[in-house]
């Protein structure tokens, strides 16, 4: 071998190099590790006597084509490239028409959503004076069915799966209007708030283009949810600006913009910022670093100080804890900013790497907080049996264990792993699973508790 | 001989995972040691072992490590972790199952010996 066919064969594989480098599903270390088997390949076919740009030929030949690599380590490596969703296995100048119309499709769904929501005040019903509850039961079957519409038309979902989507649509719709519930009554406000959360799972599946039973898709979702809300609550703020200017400028030449922003402004931008929101996070996600796991690393310090001082300050001065009935919801919430804490950690998580200080100061929050649930727990069972089961009382109790459920259990593989006993996986798994005990539980309030109660 | 796509997709972890068993490897020498065993017939796309031990070390069934030799370009290694051992005999007691099942129906059946080339093709 001549010096000349040396630097020739660097030459080439510098070109494969920069050639895996364009992949960006392919970390610079998959990359490196890639380089050392077709260097591997080449020593060896060069010692069997064939020159050395042939032995390039070949070596990269049974490397594969580097698409479907790509999209193997995309499958794989989820976590890092939930921007990659759309997997290169189409050809380039459909992706680029199809994200052309993007946009325009995205300001339809939108669109449709902003005039559903005046569709009802054609029959009287409108949304400034509302006193019949009805715009709180529906909002969701306003705002939702357009962005999931956005995810069929975006993930090419096919007709059985839209019939389903319809389906729990038309399901979520019915246990809104149809029972005889009173505007008063308990359960009319837990299906207002129960119902979105059992039709976002709904839009889950439809943004997972079908593919509900698979873990890492529902872990794509996860991440979805958590940037989506960022996105949202920001436009929410930029509209909140908007509503004020507009108040206060018509107001300075006399006059009154205020039945306007109630009945117009608000909810119409409202249900359509939803599909814009997920607009967003679809399209600026590779653009930006993800919002939500940089927010956990700022608050699960802080959460974990402020809840340690406050079981400290329980202990310490043998307060009770004051059981009001609100108190169970209260608990009930921070659960779940806990439970998120937890989430946003592992979604953005390195699942291979080795357990460290965050991971410990997880595990830490997550104790801290069933400790002092399972105090509220204690103190509250003797309370919440005394008058019976309402059924504000029971949803706040079923949630409470379910919640509590989820993170005793992941607590349990939280200390696996920081012991070194358990991967990381488990865990993304156990909460990837869990998914399905919330859209249960969701559709449970919604469908079964009107009527076990009665329409109380 | 060509060998199914699915059949060979079943057979990398436990295959893997035993080479790994003996002691910890790099990839290239993973397809080596595969090609060894099988007799140059079970053909896999090299870089297509990588994404499958980025899947098994995510599970825990095996754990890497960087190591630069003297002089040499760096190397990840893999070694093999009690609950990988753990996956490779349960692996085997399910391949072992299969194989039973099937050695009963060639033996049930000795119309479907493996013959290697048809009478007409054996003169030409």
């Amino acid at each position: 071998m001549t010096v000349a066919n040396d630097s020739d064969l660097e030459g080439q594989i510098a070109a494969w190099r920069a050639y895996v480098h364009r992949r960006r599903e392919l970390h610079q270390t998959d990359a490196e590790e890639l380089e050392d088997h077709l260097r591997s390949r080449i020593t060896e076919l060069t010692d069997a006597g064939l020159q050395p740009d042939e032995a390039f030929l070949i070596a990269v030949k049974r490397m594969g084509s580097l698409d479907e690599l790509s999209r193997e380590f995309a499958r794989e490596h989820s976590e890092r490239l939930w921007k990659q969703l759309v997997l290169p296995s189409e050809p380039d100048a459909e992706v680029v028409a199809r994200s052309r119309r993007d946009l325009p499709v995205m300001v339809l769904c939108a669109v449709v959503a902003a005039v559903s929501v005046k569709v009802p005040s054609l029959f009287g019903i409108d949304i400034s004076d509302d006193e019949s509850g009805f715009y709180g039961r529906n909002l969701s079957l306003f705002a939702l069915p357009a962005l999931t519409a956005y995810f069929v038309w975006k993930r090419r979902i096919g007709p059985r799966v839209v019939g389903v989507l319809a389906a729990l649509f038309v399901v979520g719709a019915l246990a809104a209007n149809a029972y005889p519930l009173t505007d008063d009554s308990q359960t009319i406000v837990l299906t207002a708030i129960h119902l979105p959360m059992a039709l976002w799972l709904v839009v889950g599946v439809a943004y997972v283009g079908g593919e509900w039973r698979s873990g890492r898709r529902r872990m794509d979702f996860i991440r979805f949810t958590g940037e989506w809300l960022i996105y949202f609550v920001l436009i929410g703020l930029g509209g909140g600006v908007l509503m004020a200017f507009t108040v206060g400028t018509f107001r300075a030449i006399g006059l009154d913009a205020e039945d306007f922003i109630a009945s117009w402004l608000m909810p119409c931008g409202a249900v359509a910022a939803v599909t814009v929101a997920a607009w967003l996070v679809e399209a600026k996600q590779s653009v930006i670093e993800n919002m939500a796991p940089v927010l956990t690393r700022i608050f699960t310090p802080l959460f974990t100080a402020t809840l340690t001082a406050f079981l400290v300050a329980i202990l310490w001065t043998t307060n009770g804890i004051d059981v009001e009935r609100d108190a169970l919801i209260l608990f009930d919430l921070l659960l779940v900013a806990v439970l998120g804490l937890l989430l946003y950690g592992i979604s953005a998580r390195d699942a291979t790497a080795g357990p460290g200080l965050f991971d410990r100061l997880q595990l830490a929050l997550v104790v801290i907080a069933l400790i002092i649930d399972a105090l509220v727990l204690v103190a509250i069972t003797g309370r919440i049996t005394e008058g019976g089961f309402s059924p504000n009382k029971s949803a706040a109790l079923g949630e409470n264990i379910i919640l509590l459920v989820n993170l005793a259990w992941s607590a349990w593989l939280l200390l696996g792993f920081v012991r070194g006993s358990r991967p990381f996986a488990r865990l993304e798994k156990w909460q990837t699973g869990y998914v399905i005990v919330y859209a249960i539980w969701a559709w449970t309030v919604v469908l079964a508790f009107p009527l076990v109660f009665d329409f109380a | 001989m060509y060998i199914t796509k699915d059949l060979v997709a079943a057979s990398t972890t436990p295959l893997v995972l035993g080479i790994l068993a003996e002691g910890e490897s790099y990839g290239y020498a993973i397809l080596k040691q595969v090609n060894d065993l099988s007799g140059g017939q079970l053909e896999w796309t090299d870089g297509l072992l990588y994404p499958l031990l980025h899947r098994m070390e995510r599970l825990g069934h095996v754990e890497s490590t960087w190591q630069r030799p003297p002089g040499g370009r760096r190397r990840k290694y893999y070694r093999i972790t009690d609950q990988g051992r753990a996956e490779l005999s349960e692996q085997r007691r399910q391949w072992s199952a299969v194989v039973d099942a099937l050695r009963g129906v060639w033996n049930a059946t000795p119309s479907i010996n493996p013959i290697t080339a048809p009478a007409w093709e054996a003169g030409t």
